[in-house]
């Protein structure tokens, strides 16, 4: 058979837009799907991402702030104990702070919330703020290194050996809970207390509160947890695990959390 | 050339300074390092030959494995669990770090930044 050139580009022509055009076709034909799938993209996928991860442990904390009002003293407890166990060092100034755990006023802890004509117990309150280990860290997405990461359990936890001390992650936070290291902390450390069994970090490097991964590892509650003792005001457990403790003070309780409308999903949970 | 009787000998002497370090060591491999082992403990968690030539390996495996996989199962030799651990794992049984660690990195001019942020055994700072 003889082919002339045009009769030749439109048979290749139709049968290329037949070989792209076919398979696609067949998938949305044969499945039966119509195509929802254009927005749900957009709108769905937004909505999912603010709900908690539905599988699996995700380790989170309540914060009973009726009891630490009723406590002097409790949440500076707190802080000491987190601070000592995981070597904080002490500079004595504001500029050079490090903050695994500290109390803030209301309205600093929860920007968002309204703050006009708030109650005298809201006003006169000062809320214990941590690492809320976000179920969508904005950290763990700025870090160029990996340094800082979620594990499966839902801890944002850091390997302070990857650090650069880029402070991304600081840029990132939307709670303000990194600090990084501006000096060498070895000598700020207070020898008399300090826990032998955990490294100190050096200068450059930044660090946050670390839910206790080490304690938790050998079956003991976080050192704040451990420090508010049996009265209640601090919560640790997995509250994708319905039975836990937990679970309970969450399904009892109107909770709020730090700026939920940013999309975190920030695992610390308050009860004012 | 000129001043040909300054520079000949002139070389020569410079030659002989520079060389003098291998001049004077030749045939002699140096002191070598003696790390001290721990007393009343025979094996480690691997091989000598493996812990000699990539214990930086497993200290980074380790780190990884507890720090993002949260695996901290302990290694078990011969009935002994150790934690995978630098400062509560080796250093328990290798207490001295120098006469241990420090022996070989300064031998081999090496200088790990482990004790920046890692405790030493019985360390006052």
């Amino acid at each position: 058979m003889d082919i002339k050139r045009r009769q030749f580009l439109k048979i290749a022509g139709l049968s290329t837009i037949a070989g792209l055009g076919a398979p696609a076709a067949f998938n949305l034909l044969l499945k039966g799907e119509s195509s929802p799938v254009s927005y749900a993209s957009s709108g769905g996928g937004a909505e999912a991402s603010h709900e908690a991860a539905p599988t699996g442990v995700r380790l989170a904390m309540v914060i009973d702030q009726r009891v630490f009002d009723a406590n002097d003293g409790l949440a500076q407890k707190c802080t000491t104990a987190c601070h000592t166990v995981h070597n904080v060092p002490n500079f004595g100034n504001k500029k050079d702070e490090i903050k695994w755990i500290f109390e803030v006023p209301f309205e600093k802890a929860f920007t968002n919330k309204s703050h006009y004509h708030k109650n005298e117990h809201l006003h006169d309150s000062s809320f214990l703020v941590l690492c809320n280990h976000c179920d969508n860290p904005p950290c763990v997405r700025a870090c160029p290194t990996k340094a800082t990461y979620k594990r499966k359990d839902g801890i944002v936890a850091m390997d302070y050996h990857r650090c650069i001390g880029c402070r991304f992650c600081m840029a990132a936070c939307p709670y303000g809970m990194r600090s990084f290291n501006w000096r060498d902390p070895r000598p700020f450390i207070d020898q008399a207390t300090h826990n032998k069994e955990f490294p100190t970090r050096m200068r450059g490097v930044v660090e946050k509160c670390n839910f206790c991964v080490d304690r938790l590892a050998r079956g003991l509650q976080p050192a704040c947890v451990e420090a508010t003792g049996n009265t209640g005001a601090m919560i640790f457990g997995d509250i994708n695990d319905s039975h836990s403790e937990i679970s309970k003070k969450l399904a009892e309780n109107f909770t709020i959390q730090r700026k939920p409308a940013l999309g975190t999903n920030p695992s610390v949970f308050y009860i004012v | 050339m000129y001043d040909g009787k300054l520079i000949i000998p002139g070389l020569v002497v410079f030659v002989a300074l520079m060389t003098f370090p291998i001049w004077k060591n030749m045939g002699n491999a140096g002191v070598a390092p003696k790390p001290e082992k721990p007393k009343g403990v025979t094996k480690c968690v691997e091989p000598a030959q493996y812990m000699r030539t990539s214990h930086m390996k497993l200290l980074d495996d380790w780190r990884d494995e507890v720090l993002r996989d949260g695996d901290r199962t302990p290694i078990e030799v011969d009935g002994v669990k150790y934690e995978k651990s630098l400062m509560n794992g080796c250093m328990k049984c290798h207490e001295d770090k120098k006469k241990f660690c420090d022996e070989c990195h300064t031998y081999t001019s090496v200088k790990p930044y482990c004790w920046d942020c890692h405790f030493l055994p019985k360390e006052t700072f």
